[in-house]
């Protein structure tokens, strides 16, 4: 299962070509295809207004979740990881239901939407609390204590959602909505809130991809190499942390890509993480944009939620992934 | 010991195999019920008079309602001095506050509902518990989520027949038949129908015709955007860009309790100004409550649909 070769092999400098190309290609085919009409024929204020933030939003999105898996599956040397792994998707959306729970007639009259704060902040504490109860029981040295933490975290905070949510049965809709994702509402404000954390996100785990090669043959042997282990591991889990919470804090919950996307990389161009982040990065976007276009005209003027279709694709994938076996973390 | 076990053994199983028998022979006639009813313990047995029989029979003075729909029309046709409880939910009219309980109608605790000593329960039929009020014994009645004006006015009588408020019942509805008429009477007729959206959230869920909120609006010839939807839920969640590039005449928000939307949030999102329910002001705010509930009051809904057709006319008209 070890890696034959953790170099980029020049076969692999074409990769990161490639998928600009795809990429571009998805943002001309999400821009272009929509219920209200082609590129010719749709109102340029709906394209305007309404599907490019959306595209923007979902590449935006698609990017950070599939960075974020990669770099956590890097971290705790763990394939099946994503970036909902400590709590942040349980945090946020209970921080949603909270919101939506308040009532948004009260909230409405905000200087700033509560939502996305509420859900960010709800996010980052859950993570927070993860990590104590993890370092409390001596989180062990490859990251599984901080797992397990993360799954009692993340029960806890669903449980506590599941209560509010059955004191307020009357915002049922708007959380089930947004817990199967939503760029259904995106706009260009929506955009320009998350990209400076997406952005301070991206360069903080793509400068340590390097380190994350080094993780790989064990924390022992990176430690005698030289690496840092536990502040790697600690700038890592942030880094993909903010970036992670600030994308679910507008979109909700979209399953599968922080999975999908990072393996489907490993599959074409090896595991080595100086190619994986970048490529992952560029390719989730594509994903995301291409996925929400079955989401916007499969049931046309009716919307498929963004989550049940990349989950649709993600779980036949999934398995194909298991079947190959050629995954490394 | 062994042979007195297996006597017992024996004993035992010649008993249920008579009494299974017995079963099996009563089970097509009825005088096998009565003998059941008698040896039966104590909770079928003191609530024996009540079921069924409780539309002809003594009125029902003990009345928990869990459905706020319900719980608007006893209370209009005069049954509200016999109603004990009412569901959380339950917040209209102003009387039905006083009885408002920690009761929920979707999570219902049957235990808890018997509690009230109820000798009526009325629900929506949405979850298992006419299943155990029965096996309590407690008489129930399901007014489940009409489909039509007919269906609301059904309900109310057999309330009315239920509660003995028979006469008030028939008063209402003739009323309701008679202000809707004259609601509808009162529209001009549009050359061109307009063509409207109902909101149910801001994530642009809304109704197909195919419901009791499209009933409504089918009452002025109203056209329906998310029609063209060819799913099969009534409640289809639609896409932005359609609602805009269809351009509806009218936008009805059910969602301005729950989610604070108003005429103005829907003139701020982007892209909506240039539809023309937003250029020409024809927005209009439906209590949450009232669309969403089949009672009484839905005379105030279509009367509030014949006042934005009205608006509507007025602009094509100057």
């Amino acid at each position: 299962m070890a890696e034959q070769h953790a170099l980029p092999t020049t076969r692999g400098r074409w990769w990161l070509p490639v998928s600009l190309v795809v990429l571009l290609g998805a943002l001309a085919l999400g821009v272009m295809v929509g219920p209200a009409g082609s590129w010719g024929t749709a109102d340029w204020n709906i394209i305007w207004n309404v599907r490019m933030p959306r595209v923007a939003l979902a590449g935006i999105v698609g990017s950070m979740l599939s960075l974020a898996g990669a770099s956590y599956q890097g971290v705790f040397r763990n394939p099946l990881v994503d970036p909902y792994l400590l709590g942040v998707a349980a945090g946020a959306g209970l921080g949603a239901t909270i919101v939506f729970a308040l009532g948004r007639s009260t909230t409405a009259g905000w200087p700033v939407d509560p939502l996305p704060v509420v859900a960010f902040v709800g996010g980052l504490l859950a993570v927070l609390l993860t990590y104590l109860v993890g370092a409390s029981f001596g989180a062990g040295r490859s990251g599984v204590t901080l797992v397990l933490a993360g799954v009692a975290v993340t029960s806890l905070a669903t449980a506590v959602q599941a209560f509010v949510l059955q004191r307020n049965n009357d915002v049922i809709r708007e959380v089930y909505s947004w817990i199967l994702g939503r760029l259904t509402t995106a706009t260009w404000s929506d955009v320009r809130l998350v990209l400076p954390y997406v952005v301070v996100s991206s360069i903080v785990l793509l400068l340590h991809r390097r380190h994350l090669d080094v993780l790989r043959v064990g924390d022992d042997e990176a430690a005698a190499l030289g690496t840092q282990v536990q502040r790697v591991r600690l700038a890592v889990v942030i880094a993909a942390t903010m970036g992670t919470a600030a994308v679910v804090s507008v979109s909700g919950l979209i399953g599968f890509v922080g999975i999908v996307v990072p393996h489907a990389v490993r599959l074409l161009a090896g595991s080595s993480y100086r190619r994986l982040l970048p490529l992952s990065l560029v390719i989730g976007a594509a994903f995301l944009i291409l996925a929400d276009i079955p989401g916007r005209v499969l049931q046309n003027p009716a919307e498929t939620p963004i989550g049940v279709v990349t989950a649709f694709l993600g779980a036949p994938f999934f398995i194909l992934v298991l079947r190959t076996r050629k995954v490394a973390a | 010991m062994k042979i007195r076990f297996t006597a017992l053994a024996t004993a035992a199983a010649l008993v249920w195999s008579l009494a299974a028998c017995g079963d099996d022979d009563g089970a097509s006639t009825a005088t096998t019920a009565a003998p059941a009813a008698t040896t039966a313990p104590a909770p079928t047995d003191t609530a024996a008079p009540a079921p069924d029989t409780s539309a002809a029979g003594p009125v029902p003075e003990r009345i928990v309602s869990l459905s706020p729909t319900a719980t608007e029309m006893l209370f209009a046709i005069g049954a509200g001095d016999q109603v004990v409880a009412v569901d959380e939910m339950s917040n209209y009219p102003d009387e039905a506050l006083a009885k408002a309980t920690a009761l929920s109608g979707y999570t219902p605790n049957v235990e808890a509902i018997a509690a009230y000593e109820p000798d009526l329960v009325v629900h929506d039929g949405s979850t298992d518990l006419g299943a155990q009020l029965d096996s309590l014994g407690i008489a129930n009645w399901v007014g489940a989520a009409a489909m039509t004006f007919d269906d609301i006015y059904a309900q109310i009588e057999q309330l009315g027949v239920a509660t003995g408020h028979v006469d008030e019942a028939t008063a209402l509805v003739a009323n309701m038949r008679a202000a809707i008429e004259q609601a509808v009477a009162s529209v001009p007729q549009l050359d061109k129908p307009p063509r409207y959206y109902h909101e149910l959230d801001p994530t642009y869920f809304s109704v197909t015709s195919n419901t009791f909120i499209g009933e409504v609006y089918g009452l002025f010839g109203l056209r329906n955007i998310a029609d063209t939807t060819e799913g099969t839920t009534d409640y289809p969640q639609l896409s932005e860009e359609f609602i805009i590039s269809q351009s509806p005449d009218l936008i009805f928000l059910a969602d301005s309790k729950c989610c604070g939307e108003s005429r103005d949030s829907v003139a701020q999102r982007p892209g909506w100004a240039a539809t023309s329910a937003v250029s020409t002001g024809s927005v209009f705010i439906i209590d949450d409550d009232i669309a969403s509930r089949w009672g009484p009051r839905v005379v105030d809904y279509v009367q509030l649909v014949a006042d934005a057709m009205a608006y509507v006319a007025d602009l094509s008209a100057g």
